[in-house]
């Protein structure tokens, strides 16, 4: 079987406010970004006789924008565009780096940040440093906006919290303070178009004395959703990073993530890198 | 809201062009079938493999990854904009001559990436031509070849840019004989 046009109901909303009205009276409705991960599974024949909301002439929500305290990336903004964007890359290089590793140039180019996070693939590479960067998602709809913090916005594998006629506008990231070391690695089975065996991305700031004043230490791939290490995080702060230090933290990661067996890697694999990938980033070994 | 009636209206490889079909029809499908531009092909149809590599305002996508309705008021270009057997355009020319294509079914959506990078200036470091190319999977060459042709085309473009750059008007008249052959002139 495979995509059979035909079957296709497509609403072209001309704007964004038009979109939100749209959604609003077929809440059934696909939205559609870049399409490169629903394009797949339609390719396949698995997505015919749906309605699509097509969401490219949504201009307004590609835009990027900074102030001082914060970068505000639109949900449309794709993949290159961010990497290319000079207050990401001078603020947020975890994210640009994250967004180099999103499949090839060509999927790159269509991706968007929004479509990554509704998507909700617990292997999403953008996720880590937007937990780390502690991102909100400014959600839209006809009714309204609201804000949710980005460790908030995923229910589940492919689920998110939007609600009917929902969609998100915005990624309003807060401008960290510099960090002592800054880490961003995905490990997957070759350097491009790979899905992550797991990734993490990492902030750390120590103090004079060289104790941790804070840790932010995200995995993807390690959990149906990307997780922060809370109990690892608050076990370092206030620490000097002995070794022994250095090993409790790794063995607390077990508290924060759920790692399983699939067509990529394995739970006991997944566990051993990322905690190896802690350790280094603690002894800064990364 | 219902383009169907009017049709969708895109540029491809500088014409306009009017599609009436079904709004989710692939670009993939709307260039081969519809237009006939079958220069451009279908590897695996999930976005690993670049093989239906075009240029959406200028930039690299995956054909088979857009329905024709999200390229509407933009300008495609495929592997048949390049050049003729004629006049070969840099990038077909130094695939030729560098051994970058073998089999063939990656090497349109190869020259579009590649086509889009060198007409940008991108540097002839290979780690970045590599990583520029990294969405076009090639299962004979090994890349290097790639890789190389890649770094002689835009050798191949500096120089014909410096020559243009270096050579001083001509005036009406005296006509010299012509230093390479008449394709050397392209865009």
């Amino acid at each position: 079987m495979r995509g059979a046009p035909a079957t296709m109901t497509v609403l072209r909303p001309r704007s964004a406010a038009e979109a939100l009205r749209l959604y609003a009276s077929n809440p059934e409705a696909i939205p559609l970004a870049g399409g490169t991960d629903f394009m797949v599974g339609w390719n396949a024949g698995q997505a015919n006789g749906l309605t699509i909301l097509d969401l490219a002439a949504a201009r307004s929500w590609t835009h990027i924008e900074a102030t001082k305290a914060a970068v505000t990336i639109g949900a449309l903004a794709t993949h290159a565009e961010i990497q290319r964007d000079k207050h990401v890359r001078r603020h947020l290089p975890l994210l640009v780096a994250a967004c180099g590793t999103v499949g090839g140039l060509q999927i790159q180019n269509r991706g968007t940040l929004g479509g990554n996070i509704a998507n909700a693939s617990p292997a999403g590479d953008t996720f880590p440093p937007l937990a780390v960067y502690e991102a909100t998602i400014e959600i839209a709809s006809a009714r309204g906006r609201r804000r949710v913090a980005f460790g908030s916005i995923f229910a589940g594998v492919k689920k998110t919290v939007l609600g009917p006629g929902e969609l998100i506008e915005a990624i309003h990231v807060p401008i960290p303070r510099t960090p002592s070391r800054q880490l961003w690695r995905k490990v997957g089975t070759r350097a491009a178009q790979a899905i992550s065996k797991t990734m993490v991305a990492g902030l750390l700031w120590l103090g004079r004395d060289g104790t941790v004043t804070e840790l932010r230490f995200a995995l993807g791939s390690m959990a149906p959703t990307v997780r922060r290490l809370s109990k690892a995080e608050a076990f370092v702060e206030g620490k000097r990073l002995s070794r022994e230090v250095i090993h409790e933290a790794c063995a607390l990661m077990k508290q924060d993530v759920a790692p399983i067996d699939d067509m990529r890697s394995t739970a006991e694999y997944r566990l051993a890198v990322s905690q190896n990938l802690l350790a280094g980033f603690l002894t800064r070994q990364t | 809201m219902t383009p169907s009636a009017a049709g969708l209206r895109l540029r491809v490889n500088g014409k306009p062009v009017r599609f009436a079909g079904a709004p989710f029809t692939r670009l993939l499908d709307v260039l081969r079938e519809e237009l006939g531009l079958t220069g451009t092909k279908e590897g695996c149809g999930e976005g690993e493999c670049g093989a239906c590599t075009v240029l959406l305002d200028g930039r690299p996508v995956n054909s088979c990854l857009i329905p024709i309705c999200q390229a509407a008021g933009r300008r495609v270009e495929t592997v048949e904009s390049l050049g003729t057997e004629a006049s070969l355009n840099v990038v077909q020319r130094a695939f030729l001559t560098q051994g970058g294509a073998q089999c063939g079914i990656c090497t349109p959506g190869m020259l579009m990436t590649a086509w889009a990078y060198v007409r940008g200036g991108g540097s002839s470091e290979p780690a970045a031509i590599r990583r520029e190319l990294a969405g076009n999977l090639c299962r004979c060459t090994g890349y290097q070849h790639i890789v190389n042709s890649v770094i002689a085309a835009l050798r191949a473009r500096r120089r014909s840019h410096a020559k243009q750059r270096s050579e001083p008007k001509r005036t009406v008249g005296r006509q010299r004989k012509p230093a390479t052959k008449p394709q050397a002139r392209r865009r």
